[in-house]
C-alpha cells in the first residue's frame, strides 16, 4: 500500500507543477504570499489579480522566434 | 530519477542541497558517483562518435532518421552533463549559498522563487517559436548534413552556452535586461545598440513571420478558415478566463484545444463547400493586408481579450505537438530521402542563394544560436531563479530542446523526396509558373518529380496545389502529416496536414501580436524621450501612434515579401539571420566583456569563441549580400538588375507595376544589411575596449552586480521564501 501512496503524491507533486507552470494557480499563491506579507489588509479580487498579471506579462519580451 | 527527490510543492524553492542524482553537486559528487558519471560520459561520447560518424560517412546509402536522433540525443547530454556544469562552476562561479533575486525581491508576482522543472518550462515555452521549423526547412535545401551538424555543434558551444550566461548575469543583476546590461557593463554605446537592435530585429522578425502565415493560407481555403476561426476561439476563450472562470488557465486552455481542433476539421467541411470556399479563397495581398489589420488591433485590445487566451492556446499546442512530433518520428523512424550534401552548396540554391558558408549558419539562428533568447533570458525567468545553479537547466537545457526541435524539423523537411521538397518550396520567379515547366527544371536538377505526383499529394493534402508555396510552412506540413498519418494513421492526411498549418499559424500569430506590443511600447519609450505625453503607455493617441508606426514598420516588409515573385522569403530570411546573429553577437559581447572584468579572461574563450565565429559569418553573409554582383545574391546588384531590365523594356508584363517599390526595397534591405553590420562591429569594438582597459589597469565601468547575501533557502531550516 505504501506505493500506492507515492504513487499518489508523486502524482500530486505533477500535478502542481503542471498548474505552476500554466498559472493556473498563480491567485492561489498569491494569496497565500498576501496573507504571510500583508495580514489583515484585503487582497485583490480573482479578476483585478487577473487583468493586473496580464498586464505585467504581457509588457515585456516574453515570446520569441 | 527517483521523486524522493522531488519537493513536495512547487512553488517552494527547493533546498540547494537537494539534487536530482544525476547531476553533479548531487549524488554524482560522492567518489562512486564521479566514477559512474566518468563512465557514462565515455559511453555516450562512444554512441554520439558511432551515431554522427555514421551519419557523415556513410553517404552512398540513405540513412534512417533515428542516427541524427540518437546523435542529438548523446550530444546534448554530454553538452548539459559536462560543459555547462563546467561553465557554471568555474567561469560562472555559480553559488548555491547566494539569495537571488526571487528570493530577496519575492513579490509573490514577478519575483517568486520557483522550482527548477517549473522554470524550465516557463523558458522553453518563451522561447521555443516558428524560427527553429522554418530555418531548418529552408537550410535543407544543402541536404541533410550541413544543417544538422550546425544545429548540433551550434547549440552546445554557442546558443545554449548564450542564453545560460545571460541568464545568470541578469540573475546576478536583480533581473536586468539585455539593454540595461550592455550599457551599465561597457557603456551608452553597447546600451543604444542592444536597444535599436531589438527594435529593427522585432520589426524584419514580424515581417517574415507574416510572410510564411500569409504563404501557408495564399488561395487554400481550408488553411485560411481555420486560421480565421483561431481569432473567435482566441476572443471567447478571453471572455471565460476573464468574466466566466478568472485565472482557471487550465479549464480554459483545455476547452479552446478542443475548439481549435474543431476548427480543423471544420475547415475541411468549408473547402468541400462550393459557395463557402469562395469566401476564403484568397491571393496574397488580402491576405497581408488583413494580417496587418490583425496585428494593429492585437496591439491596442486589451491583453485579456486576444493575446493572452491566444498565447495560452499556443503554448498548450506547441509543447503538446513537439512531444508528439518525438514520439511519432521514433515510431515512424523514416528514413531520409534527401542526399547528405547536394550540389546547392556551391550557392545556386533555389529556395535562397548563397553558399553554404556562411548562409547555413545565417539561414538557422533559432536551432543553433538566436540573439533573441538573449531578450527573454534577461526578462522574466530571472526573476524566478531560486538558485543560481539552476540556470543550467533553465537557460542550457531549455535550448537543447529548442535545438532538438529544430533537428525535427530537419528530418520533417528531408523525409520528403527531394524533387517534391524543391517543388513546394521554389518560387515560380525561378522555376516558372507553370506546372511543367517546374517539374522539368526540378528534375534537370536530378531531383526527379512529375505533374502527376505532385497533384495526387495536393490532392490528399486537401489543398489545390502544393507547386511554389514558398516559406518553409507547407513543406513542413507535408512532412508533420507524413510522419503523423505513417505513426497514426493514413487516412487523415489533409486533416494533419492543415493541423500542422494551424499549429504553425497560431505560434506564428501569438509572435506577430506579442511582438507588435513590445514594439508598440519601445516606440511609446522613443518618443517619449523626444516629448513626455507621447510616452504615456495609457494615453490613447500615444497608443495609437505608435502602433501604426511599429505595424507600418512590418507591415511594409511583409507586402513587398507578398507581391515579390520569387517568394520574398529569400530576402526577408536571410535579413532576420543577420538581424538576429547580431543581436548574438551584442549578447556574447556583454558576457565576454563582464567575464573579463570579473578577471577570468583564461575562461573568456566560452563567449568569445562562439562570438568570434559568429562575427565572422555574419559580417561574410553581410559583405556578400551587400557586394555581390549576381543579382539573386546581392541587394545592391538585384535593384540595379531590375531597374536595367524596367529601363530597357525587358520585363514581363505583369512585373512592370511592382518594380519600382522592388527596387526600392532591394535598395533598402541592402541598407539595413550595412546598418547591422556596422552596429555590430561597434559593439565588438566597445567590448574590447573594456577589456583592453581592464586588463592594462584603466578605468572600467563598474560591475552592476547584486551585493551578495547568503540564501535563508537552505537544507537546515527548510522555509519556504517568504515565511
Amino acid at each position: 500500500m505504501r506505493s500506492l501512496t507515492q504513487m499518489r503524491s508523486a502524482a500530486k507533486t505533477v500535478w502542481e507543477c503542471v498548474r505552476t507552470v500554466t498559472g493556473d494557480n498563480a491567485y492561489d499563491r498569491y494569496l497565500q504570499h498576501h496573507e504571510q506579507t500583508h495580514p489583515g489588509t484585503p487582497p485583490l479580487t480573482r479578476t483585478e489579480f487577473y487583468d493586473e498579471s496580464m498586464d505585467q506579462k504581457w509588457s515585456g519580451i516574453n515570446r520569441c522566434c | 530519477m527517483s521523486l524522493a527527490y522531488f519537493p513536495g510543492t512547487c512553488d517552494y524553492a527547493q533546498p540547494p542541497g537537494q539534487r536530482l542524482m544525476l547531476e553533479p553537486g548531487g549524488l554524482v559528487s560522492s567518489i562512486g558517483g564521479q566514477m559512474a558519471n566518468k563512465i557514462l560520459g565515455i559511453v555516450l561520447a562512444i554512441i554520439a562518435a558511432l551515431a554522427i560518424g555514421g551519419i557523415a560517412l556513410y553517404r552512398n546509402e540513405p540513412i534512417n532518421a533515428l542516427w541524427i536522433i540518437v546523435a542529438a540525443v548523446c550530444v546534448y547530454t554530454l553538452g548539459y552533463r559536462f560543459y555547462a556544469a563546467w561553465i557554471a562552476a568555474k567561469v560562472l562561479s555559480a553559488d548555491a549559498t547566494r539569495a537571488t533575486p526571487a528570493e530577496r525581491l519575492n513579490n509573490g508576482r514577478d519575483y517568486v522563487p520557483t522550482h527548477r522543472w517549473v522554470v524550465f518550462g516557463h523558458h522553453f515555452a518563451a522561447i521555443a517559436g516558428p524560427g527553429p521549423l522554418v530555418g531548418p526547412t529552408l537550410a535543407a535545401q544543402f541536404g541533410y548534413l550541413p544543417g544538422t551538424l550546425w544545429i548540433l555543434v551550434g547549440s552546445v558551444l554557442g546558443g545554449c552556452v548564450q542564453d545560460m550566461v545571460i541568464l545568470f548575469l541578469s540573475t546576478r543583476r536583480n533581473g536586468k535586461s539585455l539593454g540595461q546590461m550592455a550599457r551599465e557593463e561597457l557603456g551608452p554605446f553597447g546600451g543604444l545598440s542592444a536597444l535599436i537592435g531589438t527594435l529593427m530585429i522585432m520589426i524584419i522578425l514580424i515581417a517574415v513571420l507574416g510572410l510564411v502565415v500569409v504563404n501557408a493560407m495564399k488561395h487554400s481555403p481550408w488553411a485560411t478558415s481555420t486560421v480565421a476561426a483561431t481569432i473567435p476561439i482566441a476572443i471567447f476563450i478571453g471572455f471565460f478566463l476573464r468574466r466566466i472562470r478568472p485565472g482557471r488557465v487550465l479549464e480554459g486552455t483545455l476547452l479552446g484545444v478542443i475548439l481549435l481542433v474543431a476548427s480543423v476539421w471544420g475547415g475541411g467541411l468549408i473547402n468541400e463547400s462550393a459557395t463557402l470556399r469562395g469566401w476564403f479563397d484568397h491571393a496574397g495581398p488580402p491576405l497581408a493586408l488583413a494580417v496587418i489589420a490583425y496585428g494593429w488591433l492585437a496591439a491596442i485590445l486589451p491583453v485579456w481579450l486576444l493575446l493572452a487566451p491566444r498565447d495560452y492556446l499556443s503554448t498548450f499546442l506547441k509543447l503538446g505537438v513537439v512531444a508528439l512530433l518525438a514520439v511519432a518520428i521514433i515510431i515512424m523512424h523514416p528514413t531520409l530521402k534527401m542526399p547528405a550534401i547536394t550540389q546547392f552548396i556551391d550557392g545556386t540554391g533555389p529556395v535562397f542563394t548563397g553558399k553554404v558558408f556562411p548562409f547555413v549558419f545565417i539561414t538557422i539562428a533559432c536551432g543553433a544560436i538566436s540573439g533573441f533568447h538573449a531578450l527573454v533570458s534577461s526578462g522574466t525567468t530571472p526573476k524566478l531563479i531560486t538558485n543560481e545553479e539552476d540556470c543550467r537547466l533553465a537557460g542550457y537545457g531549455s535550448m537543447a530542446l529548442e535545438s532538438f526541435v529544430g533537428i525535427m524539423a530537419m528530418i520533417a523537411a528531408t523525409l520528403l523526396d527531394p524533387g517534391v521538397y524543391f517543388a513546394i518550396n521554389t518560387g515560380t520567379g525561378i522555376v516558372g509558373a507553370a506546372a511543367v515547366d517546374a517539374v522539368q527544371t526540378i528534375s534537370s536538377w536530378g531531383f526527379p518529380v512529375t505533374v502527376d505526383q505532385m497533384q495526387d499529394l495536393a490532392k490528399e493534402m486537401g489543398e489545390s496545389t502544393l507547386f511554389a508555396r514558398t516559406g518553409g510552412a507547407p513543406s513542413l506540413a507535408v512532412g508533420m502529416a507524413s510522419i503523423f498519418g505513417t505513426s497514426f494513421g493514413r487516412g487523415l492526411m489533409s486533416v494533419w496536414y492543415h493541423f500542422a498549418i494551424m499549429f504553425e499559424a497560431v505560434f506564428i500569430l501569438t509572435t506577430v501580436d506579442a511582438g507588435t506590443r513590445v514594439g508598440r511600447f519601445m516606440v511609446q519609450d522613443l518618443l517619449g524621450q523626444m516629448w513626455k505625453p507621447l510616452g504615456n503607455t495609457s494615453s490613447w493617441p500615444s497608443t495609437l501612434i505608435a502602433s501604426t508606426l511599429i505595424v507600418a514598420g512590418w507591415g511594409y516588409f511583409l507586402y513587398i515579401g507578398v507581391i515579390d515573385p520569387n517568394g520574398g522569403i529569400n530576402i526577408l530570411w536571410p535579413l532576420f539571420g543577420i538581424s538576429n546573429q547580431m543581436l548574438a553577437c551584442i549578447a556574447l559581447s556583454v558576457a565576454t566583456g563582464i567575464i573579463i572584468k570579473k578577471g577570468k579572461i583564461r575562461y573568456a574563450f566560452v563567449t568569445a569563441g562562439p562570438l568570434a565565429f559568429l562575427a565572422t559569418v555574419t559580417t561574410v553573409a553581410a559583405f556578400q549580400k551587400i557586394f555581390s554582383a549576381d543579382p539573386k545574391l546581392g541587394f545592391f546588384a538585384a535593384a540595379d538588375d531590375l531597374a536595367t531590365k524596367l529601363a530597357a523594356g525587358s520585363l514581363p508584363a505583369d512585373r512592370i507595376a511592382s518594380a519600382p517599390q522592388l527596387i526600392f526595397n532591394q535598395n533598402l534591405d541592402g541598407w539595413l544589411t550595412v546598418f547591422f553590420t556596422l552596429v555590430l562591429w561597434f559593439v565588438i569594438a566597445d567590448m574590447l575596449r573594456v577589456a583592453y582597459c581592464r586588463l592594462t589597469g584603466r578605468a572600467v565601468p563598474a560591475s552592476s552586480e547584486a551585493p551578495y547575501q547568503p540564501t535563508k533557502l537552505n537544507g537546515t531550516t527548510g522555509a519556504p521564501a517568504h515565511a
